[in-house]
Formats: structure tokens, sequence, C-alpha cells
């Protein structure tokens, strides 16, 4: 091996750890940042001194989201959504993505061009809306669920992956007397887990932050996801504090009483947590699901 | 030879063959039968529901009862003095994302090709991604909060140094750059996977073969790395130039206040704000179908190109 000791070489080093190193501080620290301020007491909110370590260790945040409020029962609602729609979600497309992996299907150009055309026209969201409305579906659960029961990059990556099994396995089964759905539930799902993980968790991280198909889709305020709940308090926030600025005594009030940031940051936090958990143990398939997901054909 | 041609005959014996196949595989087509009816029912009635565009629609006579009032909602929206605001907010922070925030992934993926294989390239390239699985709300409620005029660490900052305080979130001035600045945090990683595949498709020898011949790292980026994704870059950004009128609600709809509708309103929080807090139901209708006319042409006209180019069209 030839050494290569350029200096231009040393230069895009220098460059790319510079790059790296900046990279991981930029993504990292807002998210510590809030960790340790849901943590840190009201007065060290306050004075705007904590970076990533808590400053005066208190569990009153949590407690009081935990204890009061919307947000028990907001994160309840969110990992209904999530199980009972991700759960939808993986039976609709695998079933469907099946039959669209088969060779000589007949009507497969039908299945496939009904498909195709949504990726490029929709009829917006208003027709969606009358239609949901119309089905009976507006402020129930299922208004979250069943308009995006199947997501087209979704279904091509499952197709694509059953493609991908050798047809050998299914034929022998066939001999054997197993019929179509048999195959498909014994052998084809089974040998699909890492298929099924990467387009379940696509699926799992969709529901659990969605927040715009519920502020459109329900009106019961006992309904509202996660999500729903953190933007509603955090534009709450925003609208005391700018009270507060324009003189509002009670308003000034209210955010001293509290410690507002450290509870904004809680529920924050408590937002965004069960994906970071569960994300770094999926990442190995990520890169197979993405690529799949960008070719089409 | 003779050749008798019955056309009747042939085509009897086509639905005979077709219909003996159906037979064979009725499961696999019960299995489709879920997918289908989703498909017809939320894709393609709202497709069909964009007719109350050329209607009034009037929710106690339904789509169909409602009157026909031709391009009236279509001329009424073209007359609107925000017309060409919407369309120029929409088209700008399309423009800005394809300036500033998709060549940064491109560039991410070449330095973490750089790195050795290990912890610290796994490290990175995980924390990367760390933003995409961060909820919308939840990367415009930090914003908020390290940004605020009185308590954010932005502020504190610019005081200490004794600049003036910045009102960013209600600046209409801050509302496109804190939109695209949030974007390339929350994409940068996840953005790069797709480069990153390719460039680990890259046949080592050509690197080995370089390193023989004494080529430098950058050389070697410059001459072997970049040209191998560039069929990549290539589809992704016709694919995204073909999305350069359309930006979805959800992101802007948690920036915007009144303060900042003069860079913030895009053609769908128009049709969000109009169509369902107002509930004018077929003009919003007919803005949204005006939209994604002009998409889908301008779609069409990508992947001609993407077609010439590179020999794999979208479609």
């Amino acid at each position: 091996m030839v050494k290569d000791n350029s200096l231009s070489t040393k230069i895009l080093t220098l460059i790319v750890h510079t790059t790296m190193i900046f990279v991981l501080i930029v993504t990292l620290y807002p998210v510590l940042n809030v960790f340790a301020s849901s943590l840190s007491s009201a007065d060290a909110n306050n004075r705007g001194i904590v970076t990533i370590f808590p400053i005066g260790f208190t569990l009153d945040s949590y407690k009081m989201i935990f204890t009061a409020g919307a947000v028990p029962r907001a994160f309840k609602n969110s990992v209904v959504y999530t199980v009972i729609g991700t759960f939808i979600n993986l039976i609709l497309t695998t079933s469907f993505a099946y039959p669209l992996s088969r060779k000589n299907l007949p009507l497969k150009s039908f299945y496939t061009w009904l498909v195709i055309i949504t990726m490029y026209f929709s009829g917006g969201l208003i027709p969606l809306f009358i239609l949901v409305k119309n089905l009976g579906l507006y402020d129930t659960m299922w208004a979250l669920i069943l308009p995006g029961a199947i997501h087209t990059t979704n279904l091509i990556i499952m197709r694509t992956f059953f493609q991908n099994i050798p047809h050998e396995l299914e034929e022998s089964a066939y001999l054997d007397g197993a019929n179509e759905f048999v195959i498909f539930t014994r052998i084809v799902l089974p040998l699909s887990k890492a298929a099924l993980a990467t387009v379940g968790l696509y699926y799992a991280v969709g529901h659990w932050n969605s927040w715009f198909n519920a502020m459109i889709f329900l009106s019961d305020q006992r309904k509202f996801p996660l999500q729903l709940v953190l933007r509603d308090i955090i534009m709450l926030a925003q609208i005391l504090q700018q009270a507060a600025e324009a003189g509002d005594l009670s308003a000034r009030q209210e955010l001293g009483l509290i410690n507002a940031k450290g509870v904004k940051y809680a529920t924050l936090f408590v937002s965004m947590v069960p994906m970071l958990a569960v994300y770094p143990f999926v990442q190995k398939y990520f890169v197979k699901g993405v690529m799949i997901g960008s070719l089409k054909d | 030879m003779e050749v008798t041609f019955n056309k009747k005959e042939t085509f009897r014996t086509y639905f005979k063959n077709f219909w003996k196949s159906m037979k064979k595989t009725k499961y696999l087509h019960l299995l489709a039968l879920p997918g289908v009816l989703y498909y017809i029912i939320f894709h393609y009635i709202p497709m069909y529901g964009v007719i109350i565009a050329f209607k009034d629609y009037n929710f106690r006579k339904g789509i169909l009862g409602s009157e026909w009032v031709g391009f009236k909602h279509f001329i009424r929206f073209f007359e609107n003095p925000f017309f060409w605001r919407l369309i120029r907010n929409t088209i700008l922070i399309n423009v800005y994302q394809i300036i500033f925030v998709f060549p940064l992934p491109i560039i991410f993926a070449l330095f973490l090709n750089e790195l050795r294989d290990g912890f610290y390239k796994r490290f990175v390239q995980t924390v990367s991604y760390l933003p995409h699985f961060i909820s919308l709300p939840a990367i415009i409620g930090m914003m908020v909060m390290f940004l605020s005029p009185t308590d954010g660490v932005i502020n504190m900052i610019l005081q200490k140094m004794g600049l003036p305080t910045i009102y960013f979130m209600a600046d209409p001035k801050w509302f496109r750059p804190l939109y695209i600045i949030s974007d390339i945090w929350q994409h940068l990683g996840w953005g790069a996977i797709i480069y990153i595949a390719a460039l680990s498709n890259v046949n080592p020898e050509l690197y080995e073969g370089a390193v023989i011949d004494g080529a430098t790292r950058v050389q070697m980026m410059r001459y072997i790395s970049i040209p191998s994704i560039m069929p990549t870059i290539v589809i992704m950004l016709l694919l995204r130039i073909g999305h350069i009128m359309s930006l979805g609600a959800e992101k802007v709809l948690l920036m915007q206040s009144p303060l900042n509708y003069e860079t913030s309103d895009v053609i769908s929080t128009y049709v969000y704000r109009r169509g369902l807090v107002y509930g004018e139901y077929s003009y919003t209708t007919a803005i949204g179908l005006f939209n994604s006319l002009i998409n889908l042409t301008i779609l069409i006209i990508a992947n001609k190109i993407t077609k010439k180019v590179t020999e794999t069209g979208l479609f």
C-alpha cells in the first residue's frame, strides 16, 4: 500500500472530522438539553443556565404532567393508535404486496396501475375530509387509521422483498397441497421478519408522530394523541408568554407559579422517547428499506 | 397452410383462459381485495370528489346534488390578491430546499464514506438518523423555546454580545431561514442513506487500483465516488424538482402566525384555513386541483428529462 500523505488528504481529513463532530454536537445538544431542562428546577430554567446536565435536579415536571392534565390520557391514546394502526397497516400492506410480487398474476398490471396513479394524483384535503365525514369516521380513532392504511412506498418495499424470496419454496409447498393463502401466512411471512420490522417501524413512527390528521378529524379532546396535546401546550405557552411580555399580571403569575419551561420540556421529551428508544435496534435494516423505497419499476 | 381467423372464437378462448387462470389464483386475488378496496375508497373516491371544484358544494345536497358553477372558483382564486403571494411562498421554500437542503446529505454521505468502518462511523450514523424520529410538533417546540426572546438560549447569547433581541418566530424575515435550517437538521442523516447505499455498491477494486496509481483521497472522491453516485443524485434531484409546487401544510402550520403570513402562507395552509376553518369546500378544492395539475405537469416534464439523462425514469 502506498501511504497517502498529501496535503489535500490532510485537509480533507480535517474537514471530515470537524464536520462529523459538528453534526454530533448539533444533533445531540438540543435533545440532551431538553432532557436536562426537564429535570431542572424552575429557577435554573428561568435563568437559562441549563446545558446538558440538570441543575437543581427535580422530578416535579414529570410528576406534574403525569398526575394532572391531558398528557397521561394522550400518551395512552397515542400508544393505542400506534399499536392498532401499525397492526392494520402491516396486514393490509403485506396481503396486497404479496399478490403484486407474483409473476404472471392475471390483473397484476391493473393492480399496479391502480396503485401508481395515486402516487401522482390525489383528490386533496377537502374531498378526503368530506369522505371521512360521510363514512361516519369523523371524531373516531378510525379516521386516524383507515385513510392511511397503506403507504405506497412501504407497499413497494414489501413487494420487492417478497419478489426476492426464492420461488421454489412456494412451488414445493404448492405441490404438497398448500394453497396460496397458506403459503403466504406459513412460509412467506415468517421469512420476511426483517422487512416486517423495517416497514412496521416506518408505520409506527408515522402514527406516533402524527398530529395533523388528529387535528382535522378529531374534535373530542379526550381522543387527542400526544403530539396534538404537545402542540397545544407549546402554543398555549407562546400565548401566555406573549401576554406576560405585554404586561398581563395574571399571565406573569401563572408563568411564575409553574416551572413552565420544565413542564414543556418534560412533555417534549416524553413525546420523543419511545421512537428514539426503538430505532437504533432496527436501523441495520433501514438502508435496504430506503433504497428499495426509492426505486420504482 | 390455411389459417382461419375467427374473431369471436379468439375472444371467447381468451376469456376462457383468463377465467381459468383467475380461478387458479383466486386466493391471491382474495388477498389483494382489501388493498384494492382501500385504494378505491380512500384514493379514488376523493379523486371523484374533486368535481366539487366546479360546483357550489352543499353538505345537505351532497356531491352529486350540488349545483354546477363552471370555473367560478378557479377564477376567484386567480383574481385573489394573495394568489401571487401564495405561489411565490410555495415555490421559494421549495427552491431554497433544493439549493440548501438537497446537497448536504450528499456531502455528508461522501464524508461518512471517508471514515474507517468501526464504532465511530456507526455512532455518527446512528446519531444522524435521530432527528428523523422526532415529531414536527417537538422540533418546532424546541425551536420556539431555543429562539424565545425572553429566555431562549440564542437571544441570551445575542444579548451577551450586546446585540438586539430578535423575535425570530414572529418576524416574516426569519420564517424561510428557520424553515430551511430546521429541515437540514431533521433530514441530513436520513437523506444521506440513499447515497450511503449507492457508495457501498462501488466496486472496491476501483479504489484499490487508484491507490496503486498513487491517487490521493481527494482525487478518489472526485473521480470515483462522486461519478458513481451521480445517477442517484440526478434522479433524486429531478424527483425533488417534480415537487416544486407542493409543500405540505404540517410544518408551515406549526411555524405560522398571522404575524408572518407574508412569507409563511403557502397554498396548502391557505387551503386548510379557508377550507376547513372557514368551510369554503368548493373554493379550496379548486385551489388544490389547480395545484396538483401543475405538479403533475412539472413531474411529467421532470420524468421525461430523467429518462433522457439516466435512462431510468420514475415511471
